[in-house]
């Protein structure tokens, strides 16, 4: 390894054949190129899919009321199920120990919303104090609908910024301001920020007050939970799920519906979702290894081959070595060792030039579920494994054949 | 091979004594390079024995056979056989590479031995830029450089012109002078009669071997 002699030899048969060691090792450093892509991509994948789901609370579960598709006790399929304060409440102590924030939600419908002389075409949606950890709007003025509004069933409203960007444009801030919902006037107490400029289109009243107010009586359109934070990913994928058999169950005995009633209630984890999806990268992730591997595999072929053409080319030259007094072993350290630094060279050349195009061009890649796409040591790490791996393997038939080399055969005049 | 066997060497016994140069004479298929694989331990003989410096040299392992070249003989070859990568001073320094001599004194070592074939100046030139005749010199350098107990050279004059065969057997005459064992593998009678013995091989026996009266190259040269 740290012989010079051996060193110069590699060098000098890489400086005779310039063209013929760049294109190998050009084979090679795609190789390496292409899996580093691929990889960076599928963490960028990964990255994006977390992204996408730490919007919303990554422990959220929601249950949503449908229509029922089997007959039950007596009861008819075409049944359309309705949610109740009575569910939220008894599934708030059932649950007492296993949630974290819970809340109910009622879309208004039928009413008209005014400011000043304007008329606002925006969705009204009761819902409780709870409900800003759950959805996970960022406040960003005021403060969101707390516990003593939805007592005393105040008249107040949290807005999105999208609305506040539309509408509130000859204002400060909004808050303050009075808007009319169907003649009622609500005092904006704050403004918040979603990731999507669809999520901030919405006004949202305490429930108390949307019940009370606007006839919804003691109906709720849906339910909303988080469970508590779990360190260990799987443990909080089991913990969802559980809770979610939980709730369904209670959910589907309350309302008379068959256990296997799919359709009648659904219940929606995020953290479930979110396994499905990482299932999904993880699935891309070997996907992207295989890929890679293969085109590493067809540059280890090619620096195979090319270090063939070179025993062959050299046999005459091991024939002298070995009438010399070069042992076997010393021929074959001698292919091993160029194979491995072509093959480690092109490599590393390949890596450090797909890392540097990921780390340059990564941040500012905007593709849905991508977000900068990178590797991390580790894979660094093993890709260099790898490489060297591959260089020792594509010298290995070559460095044993020209161990082979027949002295008088080889020196035969041609 | 076919399932055929061809007996090219059909009983042979030969000694050679320390200091001899020994010409093998014969024509193409009488066994000459046979003999000589046999000798340069790159071919095994299927029987009998073969004893070099007391040493019985039989079943060889490469790697024993590789320690055994390079310890006890030089090869000098008809079309050369030098790297033609590597500078006259690297080709002369090889086996002493393969010693495993350290590669300060591998180098005064070729130097050495550079001069001793005249070759000092030519020792950072490659192969290509040297005549046929110093091609020869350089490739006995590097034959005499490990210090073998025996040189052995097939046909070192067959690719030259006579003048420069006439150099190239001076220098074996001089070398052997100092005590050096040569066995020359030639088919040219004036070349076979500057050794001192002279050894003819005729389908795969010895069919005469004699003692000749030297004829010293120098004149010629």
């Amino acid at each position: 390894m740290f012989d010079i002699e051996r060193w110069q030899e590699i060098f000098d048969t890489i400086r005779k054949n310039k063209l013929r060691t760049f294109l190998t090792g050009l084979s090679v450093a795609s190789g390496i190129f292409i899996l580093v892509i691929l990889l960076g991509f599928g963490q960028g994948m990964r990255n994006g899919i977390e992204h996408e789901f730490k919007q919303d609370a990554t422990t959220s579960v929601w249950a949503w009321p449908g229509v029922t598709s089997k007959e039950f006790k007596g009861l008819n399929p075409g049944r359309r199920i309705r949610f109740n304060n009575d569910n939220f409440e008894n599934t708030a102590s059932m649950f007492k120990e296993t949630v974290e924030y819970k809340s109910p939600r009622i879309f208004v419908r039928n009413i008209t919303v005014n400011y000043g002389k304007e008329s606002l075409v925006y969705s009204v949606q009761g819902v409780g104090a709870d409900f800003q950890f759950i959805e996970g709007p960022k406040m960003r003025e005021g403060r969101f609908i707390n516990f003593q509004d939805e007592n005393s069933t105040g008249k107040v409203a949290v807005i999105g910024n999208k609305i506040k960007k539309d509408v509130f444009t000859e204002v400060d801030s909004p808050v303050g301001e009075f808007i009319d919902i169907s003649g009622i006037p609500f005092k904006i107490v704050g403004v918040f920020g979603e990731m999507q400029d669809r999520e901030e289109e919405r006004i949202y009243i305490p429930i108390t007050t949307a019940q009370r107010v606007f006839n919804g009586g003691d109906r709720v359109n849906n339910l909303s939970y988080t469970l508590p934070e779990v360190e260990n990913f799987d443990q909080a994928v089991a913990q969802a799920v559980k809770f979610k058999a939980d709730l369904r169950s209670y959910l589907q005995q309350s309302h008379t519906v068959a256990p296997d009633d799919e359709a009648a209630i659904d219940v929606w984890s995020a953290m479930e979702e979110a396994k499905r999806y990482y299932g999904i990268t993880n699935n891309m992730k070997l996907f992207f290894w295989f890929v890679g591997g293969c085109t590493i595999i067809a540059g280890v072929v090619g620096v195979s081959n090319i270090m063939l053409i070179v025993v062959k080319e050299r046999t005459r030259e091991i024939g002298i070595r070995k009438a010399l007094g070069a042992k076997p072993w010393s021929i074959v350290g001698m292919i091993l060792h160029e194979a491995i630094f072509v093959t480690a060279i092109s490599g590393f050349s390949g890596l450090i030039f797909s890392m540097t195009l990921l780390e340059i061009l990564g941040p500012h890649v905007q593709i849905d579920y991508v977000k900068n796409p990178s590797v991390n040591f580790n894979v660094a790490f093993s890709t260099v494994l790898v490489l060297v791996f591959a260089g020792a393997l594509a010298g290995l038939i070559p460095a044993l054949r020209a161990a082979k080399v027949q002295v008088i055969e080889s020196l035969r005049e041609e | 091979m076919g399932s055929n066997s061809l007996h090219v060497l059909k009983g042979i016994n030969f000694n050679a004594e320390a200091g001899e140069l020994v010409a093998i004479m014969g024509s193409s298929g009488s066994g000459k390079s046979t003999l000589l694989n046999i000798l340069g331990m790159l071919d095994g003989a299927d029987s009998g024995e073969y004893i070099l410096d007391g040493v019985p040299i039989k079943d060889l392992s490469e790697t024993k056979a590789a320690q055994y070249r390079n310890k006890f003989l030089g090869f000098v070859f008809q079309s050369f056989n030098l790297i033609n990568y590597k500078s006259a001073m690297e080709n002369v320094a090889l086996p002493l590479y393969y010693q495993g001599v350290p590669r300060k004194e591998r180098q005064e070592k070729a130097l050495k031995y550079l001069e001793r074939v005249g070759l000092r100046e030519w020792a950072t030139h490659l192969p290509s830029e040297l005549s046929g005749g110093q091609k020869q010199r350089v490739a006995i350098a590097r034959a005499m450089a490990a210090e073998p107990k025996v040189l052995l050279a097939d046909e070192p004059t067959g690719a030259l012109d006579s003048t420069t065969s006439y150099e190239v057997m001076d220098l074996i005459q001089k070398i052997n002078d100092e005590g050096n064992t040569i066995l020359v593998v030639t088919h040219e009678e004036d070349i076979a009669h500057m050794c001192k013995r002279i050894v003819h091989l005729k389908d795969g026996v010895i069919v005469e071997d004699k003692k000749v009266k030297q004829v010293r190259a120098e004149q010629y040269v």
